[in-house]
């Protein structure tokens, strides 16, 4: 048989077959976002069992307020979002041990690589309104997250010379012991 | 001496388009890589969520079941009205009807996993408090504990 030349194969067509593939995934796929503040809610309370006050002394709660208004009042007094996160380690660390902050546990206990430490008792409290808006709610939360992440990061770069995400797993969980995320949502309630 | 040419020799020639398959091609991988499958048809409208710098990602994707809160799409308005719903799976939905939704969801899981479970919660940002707070009371009735607020971080 002749040798016939080698044909080569018409790519004219591929750009179509790339545009249709193309527009497929543009109709069929969204850009999503899957990022978020995971958080924990409390159990339900139980009916059987009495509910337990906690008792909790003033000083060691951190009250922060959102009313219908998206007004933020901490401790009683109307602040800035923008000093939130200032006051919240303010009120965890209590570096001069201020009565109006919060007090150290009086049991201490054993942490791995700190030993045995009396950790803030502090909890904050957060109470919003069901008139508040969900943006304002989530910008408090973030001030709040950001202030313990903060704690954590200055506690980690302190002990360990690392950042708190960038800790091994007991390390990590030894920090996490340290700065709780103590934030408890109250039932909503009517704020004025 | 006059030489001869061929009528429109001297027309501008025609754009190579060979490189148009790889453009596409380019923009194809982009698409495929940066956005996933949709999942459900949104009835509610696409939430505008809020936005927060102390964000993580989602773990375990296939743990998170969707809470989509927003106003109802216009087409829908009619049945629904104007104020914020919310929406389970393909379908507007009750506050009340939360509870048998994370029963669902949990069958289709191993139980091993149901304490993993996670529920993100798609929250358009104007919305008031109000239903957050009944969604969050009835997701503590089921013991659903785990919640993720679905947050975008902010462009730099």
């Amino acid at each position: 048989m002749a040798k016939r030349p080698l044909q080569e194969i018409n790519a004219g067509s591929m750009a179509d077959i790339a545009f249709l593939l193309l527009i497929f995934f543009l109709v069929t796929t969204t850009m999503d976002t899957n990022t978020g503040m995971t958080r924990k809610l409390p159990p339900p309370p139980e009916d059987d069992k009495k509910e337990i006050d906690i008792k909790v002394k003033e000083r060691n709660v951190f009250v922060v307020l959102i009313n219908r208004n998206n007004q933020l009042a901490v401790e009683g007094k109307l602040t800035n979002i923008g000093n939130l996160c200032e006051k919240t380690k303010e009120f965890f660390k209590n570096p001069s041990d201020d009565p109006n902050l919060s007090a150290r546990k009086e049991k201490s206990k054993y942490i791995e690589f700190f030993g045995d430490i009396k950790i803030s008792a502090g909890v904050v409290s957060l109470q919003n309104d069901r008139g508040t808006s969900y943006e304002k709610y989530i910008a408090v939360q973030n001030e709040l997250l950001k202030a313990v992440n903060e704690l954590r990061d200055e506690l980690a770069m302190q002990r360990f010379g690392k950042r708190f995400d960038d800790l091994p797993e007991a390390e990590s969980k030894a920090v996490k012991k340290y700065y709780p995320l103590a934030i408890s949502e109250a039932e909503p309630m009517e704020i004025k | 001496m006059a030489k001869f040419r061929k009528d429109g020799g001297r027309g501008t020639p025609a754009i190579s388009t060979a490189s148009l398959p790889d453009i596409v091609f380019m923009l194809l991988f982009f698409f495929m890589v940066a956005t996933t499958m949709r999942e459900v048809e949104l009835k509610v409208a696409s939430p505008i969520l809020p936005e927060a710098t102390e964000v993580k990602k989602l773990e375990n994707k296939s743990l998170v079941s969707y809470i989509y809160v927003g106003p109802p799409l216009i087409k829908y308005q009619k049945i629904f009205g104007k104020n914020p719903r919310i929406q389970l799976n393909d379908a507007i939905k009750d506050v009340s009807d939360i509870s048998v939704w994370i029963q669902a969801e949990r069958e289709q899981r191993d139980p091993a996993e149901v304490p993993l479970m996670t529920t993100a919660l798609k929250v358009d940002k104007d919305t008031k408090m109000g239903i957050i707070t009944d969604i969050k009371q009835e997701l503590r009735k089921v013991q659903a504990l785990k919640i993720n607020y679905t947050t975008k971080k902010p462009v730099e």
